[in-house]
């Protein structure tokens, strides 16, 4: 058991689910994060365990390296992972319940790879299992939108792979190890080809900027559970793994900075609750990858419990909206309201993780975002610092307001539902519970952190911090009420909004049908004169060759003893000449 | 949608958050609370909690209220512009 890779529980467990009968299958998806989590407490119970080595095809793989960074995201990833199963506990479907805990498997094995070519298989492996919950769906769109979803997260892996290929290439199987490769590239000992083919890699499934529409593509796509699943393993792996590979990489601040900042417009104006989420997720990336970038220790611990928090109030939203949707059968921001008088508890829920995505005091993110931000302005990144405060301002306004407000309060959609089912109150409420007690006691989490700072449990809480950060958002509340209250704020309408899918869901097919069409024109013109040609050439040489033909025709024996003679004749005469 | 799911658009039992009064109770108090948080600033320069805010441009008297006012307001009307140039009907991509 201890060269077996944390995880992998997960992912055996998974394929044999769907043997089982359906009670067992139930308890099987919440007992299987539960096994996972015990074998990984029992691998670092006496101290961080030495790495597990194997040998493949000559090369030396690290199986397993447990160490402190990892240890955050595998521990998040197991809790994570037993609350989506407790939510999901009413799901029958054997597709959902084999897909879901493999995914959660694999994530938390790539977490733990101390080698590239190792992170690869499991990499592709999230991409692969994961893709079951969105077409779980089984709608046409969401067929189309996994499809998508699939040649996006594979084309990541296949970069990565190529990015491994030229490093092995270059330096031999011991340039595979992973640790940080923006230090070896500075340092000129790797090149440029190879970090800048893993960097895409990682930044497509970390979602950024131009690389980022897969996400809000597909989540909402999923099942109600699947998008909870979905929402805590494949972008925060990616965020690993560019903590991992690329702590103090500077262009990541500027990424980070945009991406923090671009998705939130894009909120403001979506419908779908679920979509808006989304956006929102890839705006608290955007916080996640600038402290990657930065690179102090404070950043990176900002970083690791910022995706720790993350995973957890991001999750609780999309399991309050998913009940939403559940019970209604929307989660259309224009199709919902008033839904606290027929859903108190979710709505409850969904509060504490709206306050705690924006940070208010008391809430897990207050305690870890304002790491990342505190990092900024210690390092006189004062425009990012600016871009950060306003990106706060906006989740607040977007995720902290908007998703209550529309989905609960607002005007009554006339919805009368029964409250969301006790499997699915229980992970919320669980998921509540954490993400205030990290809020008022950071302590146990900032002593999971990878570095060993001295960061105070109370670091966060001077009485600067406290009244800035609430002046910050309740002036952004006030911007909401001022604006609903004079009609300027835009109503929720049933649309769409383009965004980067657009270019290979509209012009690219069109270029591609274009290119179809051509390509069948040219062919047909092309192939139609050589069919001519050759019909021509096919009855010139049927006339002289065929049957009937001049050459072929049979001649009978008296002809053939004619001509014989006049040949023969003619050949005397000849000669006689 | 789940079956037991009824739609009804007029509910006999209002409750409190549906009388417009309340409502603009709960406006008010928002007013309220802004004036008070940003009346702390007035206090910093007795209780001095804003000596470790950085950067130290943000230390000025009601930053964070008006930066996060202002950045809202720009948030919801550049996104409004954006709808106009964004914004399809719901079966754009419906193939």
């Amino acid at each position: 058991m201890s060269s077996c890779p944390p995880g992998m529980l997960l992912i055996l467990g998974g394929l044999l689910l769907p043997c089982l009968s359906r009670n067992f299958r139930r308890a099987g998806l919440v007992l299987l994060p539960l096994a996972s989590g015990l074998h990984l407490y029992w691998l670092v119970a006496d101290g961080l365990p030495d790495p597990v080595a194997m040998r493949c095809f000559d090369l030396e793989l690290t199986l397993v390296r447990i160490d402190r960074l990892s240890l955050v995201w595998g521990t998040i990833f197991h809790i994570a992972a037993l609350i989506s199963a407790i939510y999901s506990w009413h799901v029958t479907d054997r597709l959902q319940q084999a897909a879901a805990p493999a995914y959660a498997g694999a994530a938390i094995a790539a977490a733990f790879a101390g080698d590239l070519l190792t992170l690869f298989v499991f990499w592709e492996l999230t991409a692969v299992t994961s893709v079951f919950l969105v077409w779980a769906s089984r709608t046409s769109s969401a067929f189309r939108a996994g499809l998508r979803y699939l040649i996006i997260q594979v084309g990541s892996g296949v970069l990565l792979l190529a990015g491994i290929a030229m490093l092995a290439g270059d330096q031999g199987a011991s340039a595979l190890v992973f640790d940080n490769l923006w230090d070896r590239f500075e340092q000129g000992t790797i090149g440029a080809w190879p970090v800048t083919l893993i960097l895409v890699a990682f930044g497509i499934k970390a979602a950024f900027p131009f690389l980022h529409n897969w996400l809000q593509d597909s989540y909402p796509e999923a099942t109600v559970t699947g998008t909870v699943w979905l929402s805590s393993f494949t972008t925060k792996l990616a965020i690993y793994a560019l903590a991992r590979g690329f702590a103090g990489a500077d262009c990541l601040i500027w990424i980070g900075t945009v991406m923090a900042a671009f998705p939130i417009f894009f909120a403001v104006i979506e419908n779908d609750l679920r979509r808006v989420l989304a956006y929102s997720l890839n705006n608290q990336l955007g916080f996640m990858v600038v402290g990657i970038g930065i690179g102090s220790e404070l950043a990176i611990n900002g970083t690791a419990a910022h995706a720790f928090a993350h995973i957890l109030y991001k999750g609780l939203l999309f399991m309050s909206v998913g009940a939403v949707l559940f019970r209604t059968g929307t989660a259309k921001g224009s199709d919902l309201g008033a839904l606290y008088k027929s859903m108190p508890w979710t709505c409850a829920f969904c509060i504490v993780g709206a306050a705690s995505i924006s940070a208010f005091p008391l809430f897990s993110g207050f305690v870890t975002k304002s790491l990342i931000v505190e990092a900024a302005a210690d390092n006189h990144y004062d425009v990012v610092f600016l871009v950060l405060l306003f990106a706060s301002a906006g989740v607040f306004h977007h995720s902290g307001i908007k998703i209550p407000y529309f989905a609960f309060f607002g005007h009554d959609s006339g919805h009368r539902v029964p409250e969301a089912p006790w499997n699915m109150l229980v992970a919320m409420g669980l998921t509540a519970v954490l993400c205030v007690g990290i809020g008022i006691f950071p302590g146990p989490l900032y002593r999971l952190l990878p570095y060993d700072i001295g960061l105070d449990p109370w670091h966060t809480y001077s009485l600067g911090h406290v009244i800035t950060q609430l002046q910050l958002l309740i002036f952004s509340a006030l911007a909401f009420t001022v604006l609903m209250r004079t009609g300027i704020y835009p109503p929720e309408l049933r649309s769409v909004n383009l965004d980067t899918d657009w270019f290979y869901r509209r012009p690219l097919p069109a270029v591609v049908g274009l290119c179809r069409r051509g390509g069948a024109g040219l062919r047909d013109s092309v192939g139609g004169f050589a069919k001519n040609l050759l019909e021509k050439i096919g009855k010139s040489t049927h006339h002289v060759l065929g049957p009937s033909g001049l050459i072929s025709k049979t001649w009978s024996t008296a002809e053939m003893v004619f001509w014989v003679s006049v040949l023969l004749g003619s050949s005397l005469v000849l000669y006689y000449l | 949608m789940d079956e037991n799911n009824v739609p009804q658009s007029s509910d006999s039992s209002r409750r409190w958050l549906d009388q417009p009064r309340n409502v603009n109770r709960i406006v008010r108090g928002l007013y309220v609370l802004c004036a008070l948080v940003l009346g702390l600033d007035l206090l910093d320069g007795w209780l001095n909690f804003k000596h470790d805010v950085h950067p130290e441009f943000t230390q000025w008297f009601g930053f964070y209220g008006v930066f996060g006012f202002v950045c809202c307001v720009g948030l919801v009307l550049c996104a409004k512009g954006m709808r106009k140039l964004l914004m399809r009907q719901e079966d754009y991509y419906d193939e």
